[in-house]
């Protein structure tokens, strides 16, 4: 299906077919997902965008009624295999969700959560994790006069790099962001899309967008997802200049969706 | 050419209608009835009191004397009977509610958890008299031969579990049927309250890699903490005044005794059983100052819950 060949990939999704109460959301999706990059994943809603995602690290095996098949990849290993360990799992694909979700403790131990459940750690490696991913997030220096103050006083941009900086803590290799700026106001997305640009050298980012400006700023590769279909994949900058799909051209020049 | 916009006439404009201030005055005048009757009730209580707070001045809430053939009144056994039960009740009911609601919200199967719901919900609506019947006839039988006796037993038959047990009748009992009595209550609106924690908050934390002992712990709990708080104190307001469930079970006995064991009485049970036998105007003004009691009693508990959960919410939970 991609014409783009990615070398190495460090997600490779094979024939991902999705269903929740007998109806089907993803089609036999292909895609690789290339390493240390930002791919963007678009389409209009209701297309099974963040559903693709959501099978990445399992999420929806929380709801009754939701099945995948098909294969997903990562070093090796069918993620979707039952006997991998979900919470292994989950600490090596972090998530990031539409609204940002502050647990009802402080910013400290927000960042804590994670590495508190991932393994004993000293309080002295504690702090130093705590700083040192907060300053990833770029939001060390607005909150390390307050770390004890609940989180959930934050404004809505703060609370999702609290997010994001709860979610690279536990140190996983893919980060996925579920429209991780579509409930934050201008000011605070412009500073969550600097903060993705920096992250890649890091991690390998999965974003879904509804927006394509954002698509187009942020990311390397482009896939463009319609019914549950893996419609066009490709390098970001010709997908968005010279799209090779009919679907494709008339969803970034805005003529449905 | 002219386009012919009809003006809205502010004056038929709803928020100027009639209706609109009718709804408003009756609003207000609901509110100050409710006022009005709170005031009046502990005016009323204070004045019908007032006979036996001159005769007794603070000695009644220390006294434990309750002698009506010769004028003595103290209000500390029924205070303590009161305190006591309500205590046993808590604890067996709060921690076995959080179970109960966690499992049907985050174990249970849909079925499953449809079915016992409908049970708990049943389970409040029995009216309180039958729990007492129930209580004496077939609880006090079971507490006596079997509960009462390994009580005793596994504490060396001191403090708290000593004396005779085998009567089955006394305030350990009569603090579990209330324990039943209010697990209903505690448990649907925990339920409710861990039903609407919003599942991206859920997802987040299993997203990290938390099972769903660690999400509901330290998310969803603390997420509905202020619910939780009224829940246990929705319970602890149906435990404190409850008459009819422990006045069967209690024996109606004024001595006070530090053993679970022993006989008492609560604040309302006694003015159920003592209210119509009330021959003199110094009894009956007693009982009245043991109803302001109880009434002082629950508003204390009110504002120790208000005063906590401030403290709470400004925290933020551990750090």
């Amino acid at each position: 299906m991609s014409e783009v060949i990615i070398q190495n990939p460090k997600i490779s999704v094979r024939d991902l077919n999705f269903y929740y109460d007998g109806h089907q959301a993803l089609k036999s999706n292909d895609l690789d997902i290339a390493e240390n990059r930002v791919t963007a994943i678009i389409g209009p809603s209701g297309c099974g965008k963040s559903t693709h995602i959501r099978t990445y690290n399992r999420i929806f095996e929380m709801y009754k009624g939701q099945k995948a098949t098909g294969e997903i990849i990562m070093d090796g290993e069918n993620l979707l295999d039952p006997s991998i360990d979900l919470i292994d799992l989950r600490l090596r694909i972090g998530m990031i969700f539409q609204r940002p979700t502050p647990f009802p403790m402080s910013i400290y131990n927000n960042v804590a959560y994670g590495l508190r459940l991932k393994a004993k750690t000293s309080k002295n490696e504690l702090d130093d994790k705590i700083e040192e991913s907060l300053i990833k997030a770029a939001l060390w220096n607005e909150v390390k006069d307050k770390l004890h103050e609940s989180g959930t006083h934050l404004s809505g941009g703060q609370q999702q790099r609290l997010c994001i900086a709860r979610a690279i803590a536990v140190e996983p290799e893919v980060l996925l962001m579920d429209e991780p700026a579509s409930a934050i106001d201008p000011v605070g997305t412009a500073k969550i899309e600097e903060l993705i640009e920096k992250l890649k050298e890091l991690y390998t980012i999965v974003v879904v967008t509804h927006n394509m400006q954002q698509a187009a700023r942020i990311s390397d590769y482009t896939a463009f997802f319609f019914e549950g279909d893996v419609i066009e994949f490709g390098i970001t900058s010709d997908m968005f200049s010279r799209p090779k799909k009919q679907q494709t051209e008339d969803y970034i020049t805005g003529r449905f969706g | 050419m002219a386009i012919n916009i009809e003006q809205p006439n502010i004056s038929q404009r709803p928020h100027k209608s009639p209706a609109n201030k009718l709804f408003r005055m009756l609003g207000a005048a609901c509110c100050c009835l409710i006022v009005l009757v709170m005031a009046g009730i502990v005016i009323e209580l204070f004045i019908k009191s007032q006979l036996s707070m001159n005769t007794f001045g603070w000695g009644f809430l220390t006294s434990s004397t309750w002698d009506p053939v010769n004028g003595k009144f103290g209000a500390l056994s029924s205070i303590s009977g009161t305190i006591v039960t309500t205590i046993i009740a808590l604890i067996i009911a709060v921690p076995m509610s959080l179970v109960v609601s966690i499992f049907l919200v985050e174990l249970a199967p849909e079925k499953l958890s449809g079915i016992f719901g409908t049970a708990i919900e049943l389970l409040a609506a029995i009216p309180s008299i039958i729990y007492g019947m129930w209580g004496l006839f077939v609880f006090v039988p079971i507490m006596g031969k079997y509960i009462n006796p390994l009580l005793s037993k596994w504490f060396g038959n001191t403090f708290l579990f000593s004396g005779p047990s085998s009567s089955g009748l006394g305030i350990l009992t009569a603090g579990c049927i209330l324990a039943l009595m209010v697990l209903p209550f505690i448990t649907s609106v925990m339920r409710d309250i861990l039903m609407m924690v919003p599942p991206v908050m859920k997802e987040s934390a299993y997203g990290l890699g938390a099972t769903t002992w660690e999400v509901t712990k330290d998310v969803s709990i603390p997420y509905g903490l202020r619910g939780m708080v009224g829940a246990v104190f929705l319970g602890l307001g149906r435990a404190i005044g409850e008459t009819m469930a422990v006045t069967f079970v209690l024996a109606n006995d004024h001595t006070l005794s530090s053993s679970l064991f022993a006989g008492g009485n609560t604040i309302a049970s006694t003015l159920a059983v003592e209210f119509t036998e009330a021959s003199d105007g110094l009894y009956l003004s007693s009982l009245v100052q043991l109803g302001l009691v109880l009434f002082l009693i629950t508003a204390i508990f009110q504002i120790i819950a208000q005063v906590w959960l401030k403290y709470a919410g400004k925290n933020g939970g551990r750090s």
